[in-house]
């Protein structure tokens, strides 16, 4: 009784999440219905590519969801989460690259065919364990955690705050796509990973493993949707929006503002590898060109369109865009760019709070930043690189 | 990276020998004209024509000795012979075997004009299909680069004399040394002068006296020429018998002091010369960062639309090109101004339509301009279509400075960097010299304060991002000469740029000059060790480990302006 009760009062209070949970519930059963159970010459039917595609949505959904716990409650402007996706995409990829096995070109029951192809002799030592799912599993989360504690720790302990930190994010998803772009890396170069035959035993060109792979998506998109709503509602989540309102006061507050950020920081960034992980089966590819400081900043205008700090909005904007991307490359090529420019300036102009802005109330800030008179926003240009104002 | 973008483009080859081709031909005429036709040269006339004919069905080595038999005839038209059969322009008339120079070989002419090897004077002209090359091979080619460059050791021309002496020090003979020892009294031109010298005393080295040798290795002393190093050096080498190939052990010991101390001086010039390319490299990173220390370091605007205003001016550049075709030379003097207008008022349109709307909320403004430039980049798509634009580098920017043996400087690494000091300059002047410079600066460091002296403010906003962006718009037109002029230009700079500003201390014109010249200096240092894009990745990395322990850059702002960070 009170389980439900509780249950009840939960729903209430976050309708927006329910819907969301709801639609993501009737994608992962009814896009796979039309794939499956429909016939292909029915007009209904889903073609298997329709059914990828939704895939890759969610995936990026997961990524937006990543941003948006760090950029909309946190106040981090991130520009560097493409990189903690593609370390994902790269782990998955590593251990798909071993299950080609003797497949290969080559047929080298150890090597890629692309070590065989640079006379490597032996496998490197970060390749070894990837032949086993859970070790690669793991790596999906350890890798980005690692460099997210890595670079937070040091970023947050000496206070390295809004554009400054933004910048740097940049500079280092740059640098570790210049990196990934050499040879001698031991990660395919240029070309990346590809052509990978089969996941935990089952062929992944099966429609079955495709379907079985979109609701694992679903799944996890879920699962971090309720994670990170965990953690905004918790008492920790409060600091954490605390902090994003104003740092200072937080601080002198006595909370340890750089552990809180650095926590949701490498929280975030493990979820943009797990994204990034489920992304690479689907898609069949991880190069280093998603590492590109632009696919970090795209996913940024993905939460900024869909509202930001409300989760679910950040999901949605991140399908939104990239519906409309789908479509405006394959009927107006040319047109993408001036829609995607012309998206990032009027949502900063006149949708601050995104489109969820549009149907949910203003939500409560520490601060209410809003509530201040509009000649005040024009302060001295010099200062406002200051963590407390930039959000 | 940059180091590959910075290599001159375009045809350089050939084109010095082209001018000195056309230098020498009139004289050589004239010569011919004055002395070649007396009747007491009749014979000599008969007995040149004679040899010469010999060359119509005669083997490659038999050639060589009709070679050199012209060469030795005195005819005054031994050297523009040897020289159109090195250019592969001396022919056979098939219809009477007779052998003609053709003045060119051009593939779109269908008949050659004939000109006659004894006088010198045009001799009509024939069809391509009756005429036979007189064909060469490496050996015969190379002996003739030697016999010309003899005839070409006395030309009046200086510049002709120094590649007639480099031309010869690459194959010495006993007959070009005779000639080089006869020239060396008589030159004047010191260039020339040392180019022989160099020459005797790499011979010298071969003579079997020691005394001589020695001589020549303290000739050597001073030459910084790879050449002359590897001479000295292989001297000190043991043969296989145990003995040194120079036995004498006073020449021996002259000659390693000769390659230490050149080792030494080569090592000097190396360093400077690493130090030259990082500033140049840096210099193009001042350039692109500079206008972005305006926009973000004093007005604090995070403006990702940066690298296409840089676009832009590139573009304008090209667009001049298009204008005034026959003036290359001038166009980059053209596209300088234009390039700041153009990006100028795209930077000041941007500010009035769209940033300031958003002051105070630098995240805000970084999306948004990041917009514009999607938009930029889309909008010279349509216009100038996806693919790269060639634009012309001017003659006068290409070539090489040769300061000595050992260092030489690619003039557009000069330029870029003289540029870049310049335009630093200027804007460091009107900073702190103007009206605006005065209104800039009051207004970033008290808004409130400034508007309250009657300064307007909105107007100063926009003046200053327009010169934000006219920065990057000539910064544009600097790109454009060692980089592809594309629709991704700005992009591949936009990292860069703001770790120089960032590196060097937001809102400090000084910080990101240092801050861009050492990222320049660190990068070429470590390319040799660790390869370009390593370098690069090591630059990153150790920018953002910099600016964890000091975030506020190299020249932290102090005072007032740092106060209200």
């Amino acid at each position: 009784m009170s389980v439900a009760r509780r249950l009840w009062s939960a729903l209430n209070e976050d309708r927006g999440g329910v819907v969301f949970l709801a639609l993501l519930a009737a994608v992962a059963i009814v896009v796979p219905a039309f794939n499956q159970a429909v016939p292909a010459s029915s007009p209904l039917h889903l073609s298997t590519y329709s059914l990828t595609l939704v895939g890759k949505y969610l995936c990026y959904a997961m990524l937006a969801l990543a941003v948006d716990l760090i950029w909309g409650y946190c106040g981090i402007l991130s520009l560097g989460h493409a990189a903690f996706f593609s370390l994902g995409g790269y782990a998955m990829g590593m251990y798909l690259m071993r299950q080609i096995g003797r497949r290969g070109v080559y047929g080298n029951p150890i090597l890629p065919d692309f070590m065989v192809f640079l006379n490597w002799q032996k496998l490197p030592w970060f390749w070894l364990g990837f032949d086993h799912f859970w070790f690669a599993l793991a790596m999906m989360g350890l890798v980005p955690a690692a460099l997210a504690g890595l670079f937070g720790w040091l970023a947050f302990r000496s206070r390295v705050t809004g554009v400054y930190l933004s910048i740097m994010t940049q500079a280092l998803s740059y640098a570790l796509m210049l990196a990934f772009f050499r040879n001698d890396m031991g990660f395919g170069g240029n070309n990346g990973f590809t052509d990978f035959k089969d996941i935990l035993g089952f062929d992944l060109h099966q429609d079955g493993t495709r379907v079985v792979l979109l609701v694992v998506t679903a799944a996890a998109l879920a699962a971090s949707y309720l994670a990170c709503r965990t953690i905004v509602r918790s008492r920790a989540g409060r600091v954490i929006r605390a902090i994003r309102d104003s740092e200072s006061r937080t601080r002198f507050l006595g909370y340890r503002v750089e552990s809180y950020k650095l926590w949701v920081f490498v929280f975030s960034a493990v979820l943009a590898g797990i994204a990034g992980a489920l992304y690479v089966p689907q898609v069949g590819i991880i190069n280093p060109s998603e590492f590109a400081p632009i696919n970090s900043i795209e996913v940024v205008i993905w939460v900024a369109v869909g509202g930001r700090g409300t989760l679910f909005g950040a999901a949605a904007g991140a399908v939104l865009v990239n519906y409309a991307k789908t479509f405006f490359t394959g009927a107006l090529p040319e047109m993408w760019l001036y829609a995607l420019g012309a998206l990032f300036v009027l949502v900063t102009l006149f949708l601050p709070r995104g489109l969820m802005g549009l149907v949910s109330r203003p939500p409560r800030t520490v601060q209410a930043d809003d509530a201040l008179p509009a000649t005040w926003s024009h302060r001295p240009r010099i200062g406002v690189s200051a963590g407390s104002k930039a959000k | 990276m940059l180091l590959d973008r910075i290599r001159p483009r375009g045809r350089r080859s050939g084109r010095g020998a082209e001018t000195t081709r056309t230098r020498w031909l009139p004289s050589l005429l004239l010569a011919a004209v004055l002395f070649a036709r007396p009747a007491l040269a009749q014979s000599e006339d008969d007995a040149f024509l004679a040899t010469l004919v010999q060359l119509r069905d005669a083997s490659f080595l038999d050639k060589e000795q009709i070679v050199e038999r012209l060469s030795q005839s005195g005819h005054a038209s031994a050297r523009p012979v040897l020289a159109a059969l090195l250019e592969d322009h001396l022919y056979v008339r098939s219809q009477d075997q007779k052998i003609f120079i053709v003045k060119s070989t051009d593939d779109t002419l269908t008949s050659l004009e004939l000109v006659d090897p004894l006088s010198l004077e045009g001799a009509g002209s024939v069809e391509r299909d009756g005429l036979t090359k007189i064909g060469t091979n490496n050996g015969l080619r190379k002996l003739l680069k030697t016999t010309v460059a003899r005839f070409d050791l006395s030309s009046p021309d200086a510049a002709v004399r120094l590649a007639a002496a480099e031309q010869m020090l690459r194959s010495l003979d006993a007959g070009s040394l005779a000639l080089l020892r006869g020239r060396v009294g008589v030159e004047t031109n010191a260039e020339v002068k040392e180019e022989i010298e160099t020459g005797l005393a790499l011979a010298a080295l071969d003579s079997s006296d020691p005394q001589a040798r020695l001589e020549g290795v303290a000739a050597l002393a001073d030459k910084l020429r790879p050449q002359v190093r590897n001479r000295l050096a292989s001297m000190l080498e043991k043969t296989a018998d145990g003995g040194f190939v120079e036995r004498d052990e006073k020449v021996r010991q002259a000659a390693a002091d000769a390659v230490r101390g050149l080792d030494r001086s080569r090592a000097f010039y190396s360093g400077f010369e690493t130090l030259f390319f990082g500033l140049s490299v840096g210099s193009v990173l001042v350039l692109v960062a500079i206008g972005l220390a305006i926009t973000f370091g004093v007005m604090g605007v995070i403006n990702m639309a940066h690298g296409e205003l840089m676009m832009l001016g590139a573009y304008t550049t090209y667009v001049v090109q298009l204008v005034m075709p026959q003036h290359i030379g001038a166009s980059i003097l053209v596209a300088i101004p234009a390039a700041f207008v153009v990006a100028g008022v795209a930077g000041v349109i941007l500010e009035r339509t769209i940033i300031r709307f958003l002051y105070g909320r630098p995240l805000e403004t970084l999306l948004a301009t990041f917009g514009v430039s999607l938009v930029l980049q889309q909008l010279v798509r349509s216009i100038f279509s996806a693919n790269n634009r060639s634009v012309e580098t001017p003659a006068w920017m290409s070539g090489t400075l040769q300061l000595n043996g050992a260092l030489s400087i690619t003039f557009n690494r000069l330029y870029i960097l003289l540029f870049t000091l310049i335009v630093f300059a200027i804007l460091l002047v009107v900073l702190k010299r103007t009206r605006l410079g005065l209104d800039i600066r009051a207004v970033s460091q008290n808004r409130a304060m400034a508007q309250a002296m009657g300064i307007r403010t909105e107007w100063v906003d926009a003046m200053t991002f327009g010169l934000g962006s006219g920065i990057a718009g000539i910064a544009g037109v600097a790109l454009s000469q060692f980089t592809n002029v594309g629709p991704n230009l700005g992009q591949s700079y936009i990292v860069d740029s703001f770790m120089v500003v960032v590196f060097g201390g937001v809102g400090n014109l000084w910080g990101t000059l240092v801050g861009g010249m050492s990222m320049g200096v660190v990068n070429q240092l470590l390319e040799p060790y660790a390869g370009a894009v390593l370098a690069k990745i090591f630059v990153l990395v150790a920018l953002i480990l910099f600016i964890q322990r000091w975030p506020r850059g190299l020249f932290p702002q102090t005072g007032r302006a740092a106060e209200s960070q």
